[in-house]
């Protein structure tokens, strides 16, 4: 393989190593918060993180271009710390790709949040436990099937993105030259030797991700253990 | 009980529900908060875990759980809670369950060890299994050891048995009497179950549309001819009573009462053996002279104490005197009329049966 495509390859993966890593982070006390709020704000919330799943990525690449671009509020503020600004960058890269990748791991946390209800919380504060407590010691663990997909669509969907790295990132080797756009390049020169091989890579990398997401049960494998 | 009980005031709005309740409960044995559904009796009891929260005052032993200023969150009240499901954590195994709290306790609080509790519910051989590898039955049990290792000074169960079937609830029963036996804390135990009230509790809290129409004690509570109506088919009394002699001819025990005596099926209990009965007010007849021809084993000489409404327009309560106890007759209106009873009256009582309860 190639220099070139190792490298894209290698920074597709540090990039959806380190996206997955915020979005969990992220996410989690958003899903929390989405799953039991009864405030009135849940439904503009929940319909911004949302927003990733129905707009075109160059619609967010634009936006996301302009408020991290010199003149934009994330600009203004990346300036003033001194980093300078975020597009063409790898953290640009990431940044846009948190918000892009959102939805794909706050809902499955979310769900299983919410499937769990309100009683192991309950049980749990009969028993002693403080809030914190219940957090750590009975919802993460309740809702694990819930982060595990939550973290493999977002891992498997960042290193799917296109639109908003072409946008955010340019085409930069070994700075922002992700696989998918390592793939674009080629086939615009017409080398479709290594469009082949690194699109079947990424066929059988999404086959792979989707057959170990759709064959864990997490209820089999529990009475199994 | 001047410091040792439960002092709750408590009042609290849901669209279309309010609570409203002023109780002094006692500090020892079990408490029945007793009621149909919707009666309020389980938003009482979380109330007073502080899993709802309510306006008002909730103290025990002279200890402030909430008032006007202060609200202790649940994780630091010290009490024990037990689900209508056992609501055991499913990633943890049955013996992780029953340390999850205990952990959490400061061991110089601890009074009860995890020995104990095994021992006393009895599941022992189960702690290395998993919560969904157990039955309904045992998952109870498990629950209620869990409760008990944080050595809660009040123990709160909710329905423990309405969701198990028959069987199921014969074989935690007998656990239960054995909690109320040794356990030094009291116990609010929430039914909707006659039977469970006439098993279990010493003390009663009749709860209706989210106020408490009686509290007392059980058969104090269980006498007074203003609640039978609460309680229909099951209106009753309790009996504490002791077997005094014992028919091996026709399998019959004779349990005494103050007041007088029943003969009842011989269940195992020894001479001096204290037994509940539990005596419907459906299965007492009355009499105004000793019927001596008729199948009726256990006849009793009382007076008419007092006069109350049954269920039905047709249907009179009338309690009996015999002794020091009182008892419960349910006779239609026209006997009632056709006998010309009125309070004073000496009648002849004739149970049907009794049911040894304990």
């Amino acid at each position: 393989m190639s220099d070139d495509n190792l490298s894209a390859l290698l920074l597709t993966f540090k990039l959806a190593l380190i996206v997955t890593f915020l979005l969990l982070l992220l996410g989690t006390p958003i899903a929390w918060w989405l799953a039991r709020t009864r405030s009135r704000l849940k439904g503009i919330i929940g319909a911004i993180v949302a927003l990733p799943l129905v707009l075109p990525p160059s619609v967010m690449g634009f936006y996301l271009l302009l408020l991290m671009g010199p003149d934009g509020p994330i600009g203004l503020f990346t300036q003033a710390l001194g980093m300078g600004t975020l597009p063409f960058t790898f953290a640009g890269l990431v940044v846009a790709s948190v918000f892009y990748s959102l939805p794909f791991v706050v809902q499955p946390i979310q769900n299983a949040f919410e499937a769990m209800g309100d009683r192991p919380l309950e049980v749990a504060a009969t028993l002693r436990a403080g809030p914190w407590d219940r957090f750590f010691s009975v919802a993460i663990p309740l809702a694990a099937p819930g982060f595990l997909t939550g973290g493999v669509l977002g891992f498997a969907h960042t290193v799917g993105e296109f639109g908003v790295v072409l946008m955010i990132g340019g085409n930069i080797p070994g700075e922002t030259r992700v696989v998918s756009v390592q793939i674009y390049d080629y086939v615009e020169a017409l080398e479709y030797g290594d469009a082949h091989l690194l699109s079947g890579l990424m066929l059988l990398f999404s086959f792979i991700v989707l057959l170990t997401l759709y064959s864990l049960d997490p209820g089999k494998r529990r009475t199994r253990r | 009980m001047s410091s040792g009980d439960l002092q709750a005031n408590l009042a609290l709005e849901f669209p279309g529900f309010e609570l409203a309740v002023d109780l002094r409960l006692p500090g020892r044995g079990v408490t029945a908060l007793f009621g149909h559904s919707g009666s309020g009796k389980t938003t009482l009891l979380r109330c007073l875990a502080g899993l709802e929260r309510a306006r008002g005052r909730v103290s025990i032993n002279g200890e402030i759980w909430q008032d006007e200023k202060t609200f202790m969150p649940v994780h630091q009240r010290p009490l024990g809670y037990v689900f209508q499901e056992a609501s055991l954590f499913p990633h943890l195994s049955v013996m992780a369950n029953l340390q999850y709290g205990m952990r959490r306790v400061a061991a110089t609080t601890l009074r009860v060890s995890l020995e104990q509790a095994i021992e006393l519910l009895g599941i022992g051989h189960l702690l290395q299994r998993r919560p969904d590898r157990l039955s309904g039955g045992e998952r109870q049990r498990v629950a209620i050891a869990r409760a008990l290792a944080v050595s809660p000074r009040v123990l709160c169960m909710d329905e423990p048995l309405a969701a198990l079937d028959w069987a199921r609830r014969q074989e935690i029963l007998p656990f239960l009497e054995r909690l109320h036996d040794e356990l030094e804390i009291p116990l609010l135990y929430v039914t909707h179950a006659a039977d469970e009230v006439a098993r279990l509790a010493d003390h009663l809290v009749v709860m209706d549309r989210g106020r408490a129409l009686a509290s007392g004690p059980l058969n104090e509570t269980l006498a007074r001819l203003d609640l039978p109506i609460q309680l229909g088919e099951e209106a009753g009394v309790v009996l504490q009573a002791r077997i005094a002699e014992r028919d091996q001819r026709w399998h019959l025990a004779r349990a005494e009462f103050p007041g007088g005596s029943l003969w009842l099926r011989d269940s195992g209990h020894a001479i001096g053996d204290a037994v509940r009965l539990r005596v419907l007010a459906r299965d007492v007849s009355l009499a105004l002279t000793p019927q001596a021809d008729s199948s009726i084993l256990n006849r009793l000489a009382g007076e008419v104490d007092a006069v109350g409404e049954g269920e039905h327009p047709a249907l009179r309560l009338v309690r009996v005197k015999v002794g020091d106890t009182v008892l419960i007759s349910r006779i239609t209106a026209r006997s009632l009329a056709a006998l010309g009873l009125a309070v004073g009256m000496p009648v002849w009582v004739q149970i049907k049966s009794a049911a040894m309860v304990e």
